[in-house]
Order: structure tokens, then C-alpha cells, then sequence
């Protein structure tokens, strides 16, 4: 029997991952991005969509972060903990998987 | 909400739930499907299935709801789950899974499936058995649902609560854990179609339904990342109504198995309302135009007490359906709110009978 599911807790080291069946696209009609998961519809802000983006199981939180610090030219200590408050709200919704770095 | 003259703006709707079929290997009770089931020979065909799909993608519509009855009975779902997801659509299913095998489940993930959502009658087989009247069904729905999960298909157990199972609600969650659900849905039955002829021998007690809320409301923050919990309320001992569909016509719409296009499940049973089928007129005319749709969206219908209610916009003045049912008025409060003169008659229950089973072809809902 495969094992519960247990809560994942972002660190920085975290491989945040949109999965298969969490459909992140642009919404051409309402000219806005949206998340498809099962039974949902959700609309991420820009920012948020980016971020989502960003997760893809290969870049850790931290890389995230360095990339967004560049990208918004922002302080990324600054914007670290925005990030991770958001990337474990996506994980606690199951929007998001994470692979732990070994 | 600004519609000064001409009407109410329509946006683009969200999601659609496409009754594929009123066929079901299953006969619960508590189906909100109508008393008069339509037989096979009423369903659209592939061809229509396929070009009402096309039309609500260009609609709009993000997500679909494959349902029914049992929509896996279709031979064709492959080819419309192909379909929606070719035009970026999000597909759910929902089944009540005895009738499918592995090699079903892998020929719909590979045509696209983004979701499934298996029913649980009861969270053991004895009640499972008991509630649906088919034989060896848990086991069956055990079997489909660890197929889901080994083809890496996200899974939703859906529990439908009523008096017979609402001492299982731990249970279910125990049950929607071990299968490695995603998504548990304690869903408390909503008295339309069947549910509704059978509500007396159905309607829990309120005392039952009390400790399950906070039963349902404590787990569900434990089990915070693990398993989301949705939880539909019983609106029979609520003090407000629910916001149905989150308004008339507001973002969703379905479609019944013979294409009867509805604000949703239960509006033919207001018998003052005309509905058109797809191949009559183009969705979009009736989605945007018809007379049906329009009769009660936004606030304007709404007579007094609703139109200068302060909950007007929380729940949007509920259920059209409830209303019509128990007042003859489509558009009187909801008799759910406390502020309806028919809310205390709400639970005058008709004298309890056996449970009617859902079966195709009754001749008359009140034989």
C-alpha cells in the first residue's frame, strides 16, 4: 500500500513542481492567466503566474527567487519570504508538488 | 454589477456539466437527476456531443463535468474527452465506477483526462452495496479508483451524505486517505429529482448534521496539505440559502443527455421556464439571449425581501428551483432563509417511505 500523502513544508532548497493536472495557461478571452485543477478555476496575478511558471521540479526555491530578484530587480531577501508564503499556500491547495533536494 | 438598460452584462461562462447519459449501473436514492429519466434512444449523438463541445470552448467555458448518469456507459467518451482537451478545456469525470476496466481509464488518460471523481455510496461495502444496489460495488470502486491513481490521474472521492451514511463521515476521509485522493468532496445531498421524492426517509436529523460540521471543519484544517476537503452543506437546517451555481445563469450551465441546455440540474422542474436544446439555436444565443437564462440574473428579478436584502450579493438570492417547489413562486425567497414565510415548512417532511430506487422508465413521480 503506498504510504499517506504527508504536508510538504517549502524550504528554500525545495523543487516546487506545477503538476500534469494543474493546467497553468493564458486566458485569451479574458486576457488574464488562470490555473485549471480539479473542480477549480483559479486567477493568479501576474506576479503569481510567473512564479508558477518558475516551478519547474528542476529549480529550487532559492534559484526562484535569485531569478525573480533579478527579473524585478528586487533585493531577494526582500522578496524571499513572499515567495515562500506563497509557494507553501499553492502546496497546502495541492496546486504544487515539491522534490526535496537529497 | 452595472446594467442600466439593457439588461444584465453576460460574461463568458466557467464550466459546464454535460449529462451524457441518464443510463446508471446504480439506483441511489438520492440521484438529483429528474423522476423521469430520458432512455437512450433520446441522447445526442457523437456528432452533437462533439459540436456543443466546440461551441462552449469558443464560449468560454474552461472546465467540463462529464456526468450522468453514468457517463463511462458512453463508447464514445474517449473521442469528446479528445476533443475538449484538443481546445485546452479541463475535463473532469465522474463516475460512479462498477462498469470499468483498466484498459477504459488508460484509453481516457490518454485522450486527455485531467481529473477523475469516483462516488462512494458508503465508506464500507455493506453500505456502498446498500445505498446503490449493485453488487460487489466498493470493491469495484476500490479497484477503478487505485487504476486512477496508477495511471497518475489526480482522484476525487465524492461521498454523498445522508441519513444512511452520515455516522461514516470519518470513514470516508479514512477511505478517500487510503486510496491517496486528492480531493475528498463530503457532499450532503441536495433534495432535487430523486433526492427530493425521497427526501423524508433521506434528510439526516439536525443533530447528526451539527457534529458533522464541526467534524468536517476540524479535519479539514488537520489535514491541510494532504487532502483538500469540499464540503457541501445541507441548506435544510441552514439559516440562509446557499448561493446556487453562485447565481442563476451566472458562470455555469449544463446539458442534459437529450441537449437540453439549463441554468442548471433541477430548472425544468419550474414549469413557467422554456428551455432550448443545442442544434435549435447556437449556445452563445442561449447562454447571452434566452428568455430562460436571463429571467433570473443579476438582482433586478428579486421582489422584497431579497432586492434590499444585505446578503443579496453572498448568496444571490439562492435557489430558484427550492423556491418553485415549495411555494409555487420561481422567484420568491428561497425557503431556506430565515426571512421566507415557507422557511418553518421546509422541514415538514412527507410521512417516511421506502426509499424509491432510480430507475429509467417510472411511470409517474408520485405512484
Amino acid at each position: 500500500m503506498t504510504p499517506f500523502r504527508t504536508r510538504v513544508v517549502i524550504t528554500s532548497a525545495s523543487r516546487p513542481l506545477v503538476p500534469p493536472h494543474v493546467h497553468l495557461r493564458f486566458d485569451d478571452l479574458r486576457g488574464k492567466w488562470v490555473v485549471l485543477a480539479p473542480e477549480k478555476v483559479l486567477w493568479p496575478d501576474e506576479i503569481g503566474a510567473d512564479i508558477l511558471g518558475r516551478c519547474t521540479g528542476a529549480a529550487t526555491v532559492s534559484d526562484i527567487v535569485g531569478g525573480l530578484a533579478e527579473d524585478y530587480d528586487a533585493p531577494a531577501e526582500q522578496i524571499a519570504p513572499d515567495v515562500l508564503a506563497f509557494l507553501q499556500e499553492w502546496c497546502d491547495r495541492l496546486l504544487l508538488r515539491c522534490e526535496e533536494t537529497k | 454589477m452595472t446594467a442600466p438598460t439593457a439588461g444584465p452584462a453576460v460574461g463568458p461562462p466557467l464550466g459546464m456539466l454535460a449529462e451524457l447519459t441518464h443510463r446508471c449501473p446504480l439506483q441511489c436514492g438520492y440521484c438529483s437527476n429528474p423522476v423521469e429519466l430520458l432512455k437512450a434512444n433520446r441522447e445526442l449523438d457523437t456528432q452533437a456531443w462533439l459540436d456543443t463541445f466546440e461551441q462552449a470552448a469558443d464560449l468560454g467555458i474552461l472546465q467540463v463535468h462529464l456526468s450522468g448518469g453514468e457517463p463511462t456507459l458512453r463508447k464514445d467518451l474517449e473521442r469528446l474527452i479528445a476533443c475538449l482537451d484538443a481546445r485546452g478545456v479541463y475535463t473532469n469525470l465522474i463516475t460512479a465506477a462498477v462498469t470499468l476496466t483498466r484498459d477504459r481509464l488508460e484509453a481516457f488518460a490518454e485522450a486527455g483526462l485531467a481529473h477523475a471523481q469516483v462516488s462512494f455510496q458508503g465508506a464500507c461495502a455493506e453500505t456502498t452495496e446498500r445505498v446503490g444496489h449493485y453488487k460487489n460495488a466498493h470493491q469495484k470502486k476500490r479497484q477503478a479508483a487505485a487504476w486512477i491513481r496508477e495511471l497518475g490521474l489526480p482522484l476525487t472521492v465524492n461521498a454523498p451524505i445522508h441519513k444512511l451514511n452520515i455516522h461514516e463521515v470519518p470513514d470516508f476521509v479514512a477511505l478517500a486517505l487510503e486510496l491517496g485522493a486528492e480531493r475528498l468532496e463530503i457532499a450532503n445531498v441536495q433534495y432535487y429529482g430523486w433526492a427530493y421524492l425521497n427526501r423524508a426517509a433521506l434528510l439526516p436529523d439536525y443533530d447528526a448534521v451539527m457534529r458533522q460540521v464541526d467534524y468536517v471543519e476540524k479535519t479539514r484544517e488537520e489535514l491541510t496539505g494532504v487532502l483538500n476537503i469540499d464540503f457541501v452543506t445541507p441548506d435544510y437546517y441552514a439559516d440562509y440559502p446557499k448561493p446556487c451555481m453562485g447565481g442563476w445563469a451566472a458562470d455555469a450551465f449544463m446539458i442534459t443527455p437529450d441537449g437540453t441546455v439549463l441554468p442548471c440540474h433541477a430548472a425544468q422542474t419550474i414549469t413557467s421556464l422554456a428551455f432550448h436544446r443545442v442544434g435549435e439555436k447556437p449556445l452563445r444565443e442561449i447562454w447571452e439571449n434566452s428568455e430562460a437564462f436571463n429571467r433570473f440574473r443579476g438582482f433586478d428579478w428579486m421582489p422584497e425581501p431579497c432586492r434590499s436584502c444585505e446578503r443579496k450579493e453572498i448568496d444571490f438570492g439562492g435557489c430558484r428551483c427550492q423556491a418553485f417547489a415549495m411555494t409555487g413562486d420561481a422567484a420568491a425567497t428561497d425557503p431556506t432563509c430565515i426571512k421566507s414565510p415557507h422557511h418553518a415548512a421546509l422541514r415538514d417532511l412527507p410521512p417516511e417511505e421506502p426509499i424509491r430506487r432510480r430507475v429509467v422508465g417510472r411511470q409517474s413521480a408520485s405512484t
